[in-house]
């Protein structure tokens, strides 16, 4: 299958290991990887914080780069979840029929489900030996309801140790601009998060949002907690030793 | 009591420093260590709550009758307060209609004035908060007593000095003290009392008929026992039909405190001979709610019941307890409602859309599917766009514009990716930015960011190209 | 413009296009009780005002008179009131309490100061554990049951429907109704009030006799 890869601008700068891994991934198991190069961001930010004009713009810049992908896999569950399920309101509140049949026409898909749903795989054949726990983002779990489809590849990772995080469906506390306009209750949610995360003893937390692993992965590397965060695309695409 | 200040002539409150905005309320509110633990607490308990009682097997359909059932209220809304006006009348009920906050509290004033009370005995109720009803009367001499236990215990003592808890025997937490104490010196006011004021959680357009939700019979006590009954209501609260209870009254209880049905649940029509109040007055309020009706995602936040379900498990409310949203409602609900009810022009209520991660874990529990996120993230749209065409453009919105500008062209994007990044690596040491400056400064007074890789995604994916 | 006719004014502008539109309302939820909650209705009832926090007993007809006696002496209540057409039967075996009808109306302090109040119902729900008083037949006015301490009430098991959807259809809205599950509670009052306070208000203890033959 031929799989266009959508990386979040977040991710092309700050985590572009994610992009590599996905890339490293999918081709491992014998899929043919392209990555549209008109694309930039899908304009989530600009939505979410109330530039709604802005973020049409951005929403046609990014149909228009993925227009005819047989599938668009993203890295991002929040990015995902923006293309799916605000394109439409964004393509309504501009009064924009074009994007919101176009809209409508892409195929997106958030890694874990595409592994599972779509290439109907668990096992990907990765090693990871490593004490792992993962955080459920909000956006994977509410806004597209990935469900178990992360912890059922994990499981199936070779060498890792998988621990359950307490109260894990809890908001982390990062919610994009919110970690910043309101930054003293972000970082009130981000403390708690930190201690369940650091009271499972495990060595690497995991998410399918770098966002929220870039603000639980500040707070813990402000702490020296010793925590290393890890997109769970990175644990997938490990190999064992050979 | 104390001196009260004569009312202004307007009636209104007089004028008050500009609210501040939820972020820097939400501070103060975070610096509290012991509200944190009480609210921390109240959370635990909501939640221990909700998995005590499961589900009913029929919830989904229930929420979806109730959604279903309240929009059809909103849109006929017109149609369903004039039946509501009739049947209430014809059951020898008067009903006065207030545009406003001031003209509800003066409504209201008037009729305890002409009952010629001194005092009147109030229950729990978020309408009566939002405007500002308590001040008002003791602006005009009427001496007001809250009946719910948490408002007696918030409540200044008679003399104005020491507070109910103070007061109750001694420095007590006990809440079996603090009951009995509260039981005992509200009897004597309850029993002697001739107006009450109370707010409604229903009101059924075709019967005339009101409902109200309770846990501590405060409620039943006004309804019963003064001359007088006059309840406080937003337009928002009629349903159509009698029928239509078989579904709010299981979606509001189970909502509200996990049980299948909340201890008291009292409905009157009118008045009856020979049981309760010879008089009933029922002020229907607007106060905004029409502005929120005019918007056709904003008018879902008027489906609310006011289960406080969302409350219970918004993890921003949870950190910061009610004061940060203001005065009208608290958490999502609030978030959504106050600004629409208040409008936007003001920084405390433009703030209030932001006041959240978007989690989603208020529409998740909304018995009336409310979709929180959605109305939130469409608010937002609308608090920029009313600073959209300011003279001198907000700093935000230049950077926003900016960034699209720059990103609807990859050209430009990756020009500005890689002068960001070689930038932001100036900025780090070790691997991580422990500071950064201007509106990033927030981000990094508690968090780190990782510094950005040499090679973005796309420089790594042209080399593999090649 | 009167405020009644500019809020009028108001919510229809506010519709425009909009207004008259009819949602159809989704009925799917249960209207009755089903399966082994259907197989003994007054059991299920009897089980959920337990859990309501309140007393439930099961009784015979032939028993409900000593069964009311017991249960005021059990909670040692000397002076009770009465609706004033309560059955002369009900109160038939009692030693030692003084019961007041409500005829010539009592006042509010005799009300207050009484130990308990003997009512029967209009309709009970069983899913929610609940008894609906609506001031008919051995019912009285609203204030007997809200003043006293202790509130006794009698449900005949014909008068408990399965479901709040059942007893709304049995119910005359144009009647004072009061649905009463377990006694006066605090919780549910907001974060400032302790949880766990009990009888603010109302009666702090809710007793009910089930009358099954």
């Amino acid at each position: 299958m031929r799989v266009a890869l959508f990386v979040a601008c977040f991710d092309d700068a700050l985590f572009p290991a994610t992009g590599r891994a996905v890339t490293a991934l999918l081709e491992r198991l014998g899929h043919d990887v392209a990555y549209p190069p008109g694309q930039t961001c899908c304009g989530q930010m600009h939505w979410t914080t109330g530039y709604h004009r802005e973020a049409a713009g951005l929403a046609r810049a990014f149909t228009a780069a993925f227009e005819g992908a047989e599938a668009i896999v993203a890295p991002s569950a929040s990015c995902a979840a923006a293309v799916r399920d605000a394109y439409p309101r964004i393509a309504r509140a501009a009064r924009d029929t074009a994007l919101a049949r176009a809209a409508e026409d892409l195929a997106v898909y958030e890694l874990t489900e595409f592994l599972v749903d779509v290439l109907g795989v668990t096992d990907v054949g990765a090693f990871f030996p490593h004490r792992v726990t993962y955080h459920p983002s909000c956006q994977s779990a509410r806004a597209l309801g990935i469900g178990d489809r992360p912890l059922r590849l994990l499981r199936a990772v070779k060498g890792i140790d998988l621990v359950e995080l307490p109260a894990a469906d809890e908001c982390c506390g990062f919610g994009g601009a919110f970690a910043v306009k309101n930054a003293d209750v972000s970082v009130a949610m981000a403390a708690d998060k930190v201690g369940h995360v650091r009271g499972t003893g495990a060595d690497v937390l995991c998410a399918v949002d770098n966002g929220c692993l870039a603000h639980i992965g500040g707070a813990l590397s402000r702490l020296r907690a010793g925590v290393r965060v890890v997109h769970l695309a990175e644990i997938l695409a490990a190999t064992g030793p050979a | 009591m104390t001196a009260a200040p004569p009312p202004p002539a307007s009636g209104a409150p007089g004028p008050v420093a500009a609210p501040p905005k939820f972020a820097a309320a939400a501070r103060v509110a975070l610096a509290d260590t012991a509200l944190r633990s009480g609210l921390r607490g109240a959370a635990a308990a909501a939640r221990e709550r909700r998995s005590a009682f499961p589900e009913p097997a029929d919830w989904e359909d229930l929420r979806e009758a109730g959604r279903a059932i309240k929009d059809e209220a909103l849109l006929n809304l017109d149609a369903h307060l004039e039946e509501l006006e009739r049947a209430v009348t014809e059951a020898g009920g008067t009903v006065h209609w207030a545009a406003g906050a001031a003209e509800a509290r003066r409504i209201v004033t008037g009729l305890v004035r002409a009952s010629g009370a001194a005092e009147v005995v109030k229950s729990t109720s978020a309408v009566t908060r939002e405007i500002g009803l308590a001040g008002a009367l003791a602006r005009a001499g009427v001496a007001v007593r809250e009946t719910g236990l948490g408002e007696l215990l918030a409540q200044p003592g008679e003399d104005g000095q020491a507070s109910y808890r103070d007061r109750a025997g001694g420095p007590s937490d006990d809440p079996a003290v603090l009951a009995e104490a509260a039981r005992l010196r509200l009897r004597e006011r309850f029993l002697g009392a001739r107006v009450a004021v109370t707010g409604a959680n229903f009101l059924v357009a075709e019967t005339g008929t009101l409902v109200l939700l309770e846990s501590e019979g405060n409620g039943r006590m006004c309804l019963t026992l003064p001359d007088t009954l006059i309840s406080v209501a937003g337009i928002e609260k009629v349903v159509p039909t009698w029928a239509d209870l078989e579904v709010l009254l299981q979606l509001l209880p189970h909502s509200s405190s996990g049980a299948p049905m909340t201890p008291y649940v009292s409905s009157w029509t009118g008045v009856t001979p020979g049981d309760g109040p010879r008089e009933f007055h029922l002020v229907l309020l607007d106060n905004g709610r029409t502005k929120a009706l005019a918007d056709e995602v904003g008018r879902a936040a008027l489906r609310c019941i006011g289960c406080s379900a969302c409350l219970d498990v918004c993890p921003v409310y949870e950190r910061t307890g009610p004061a940060p949203y203001g005065p009208v409602r608290a958490g999502p609900i609030g978030a959504i409602l106050t600004p629409q009810l208040r409008g936007v022009e003001r920084a405390a209520e433009a703030s209030l859309p932001f006041a959240s991660t978007l989690c989603g874990a208020c529409a998740d529990v909304c018995p009336v599917k409310i979709d929180i996120p959605e109305v939130l993230v469409h608010l937002r749209g609308r608090v920029v766009e009313s600073r959209r065409h300011r003279p001198v453009p907000t700093p935000e919105l230049v950077l926003m514009r900016g960034l699209a500008w720059t990103m609807s062209d990859p050209r430009r994007y990756e020009a500005a990716l890689r002068r960001g990044t070689r930038w932001a690596r100036l900025m780090s040491r070790g691997g991580r930015i422990r500071r950064l400056p201007g509106l990033l400064g927030k981000w990094t007074d508690a968090r780190d960011l990782p510094a950005p890789p040499p090679a973005t995604f796309r420089a790594w994916w042209s080399g593999r190209r090649r | 413009m009167s405020s009644r006719d500019e809020v009028l004014r108001r919510v229809r502008d506010a519709l425009g296009g909009a207004r008259g539109t009819h949602p159809a309302v989704p009925r799917g939820y249960a209207r009755r009780l089903a399966g082994t909650d259907a197989a003994d209705v007054p059991a299920l009832f009897g089980e959920r005002v337990a859990e309501n926090r309140a007393a439930v007993r099961h009784v015979g007809a032939d028993e409900l008179a000593t069964a009311v006696a017991a249960a005021l002496w059990g909670r040692e209540a000397k002076q009770i009131v009465v609706p004033a057409d309560l059955p002369f039967g009900w109160l038939a075996e009692l030693d030692g309490v003084r019961a007041m009808a409500d005829r010539p109306v009592i006042d509010v302090d005799a009300l207050a100061a009484a130990d308990g109040v003997v009512t029967g119902c209009a309709v009970a729900i069983a899913r929610t554990g609940t008894v609906v008083l609506d001031g008919g037949p051995t019912q009285g006015r609203r204030a007997l049951t809200l003043l006293p301490a202790y509130h006794l009430c009698v449900v005949q098991a014909e008068q408990i429907v399965g479901t709040v959807p059942e007893a709304l259809e049995r119910l005359d809205p144009s009647r004072p109704l009061t649905w009463i599950s377990g006694p006066s509670a605090a919780h549910g009052a907001g974060a400032a009030a302790p949880a766990g306070a009990e009888g603010v208000h109302g009666p702090r203890h809710l007793e009910v006799l089930v009358v099954e033959d």
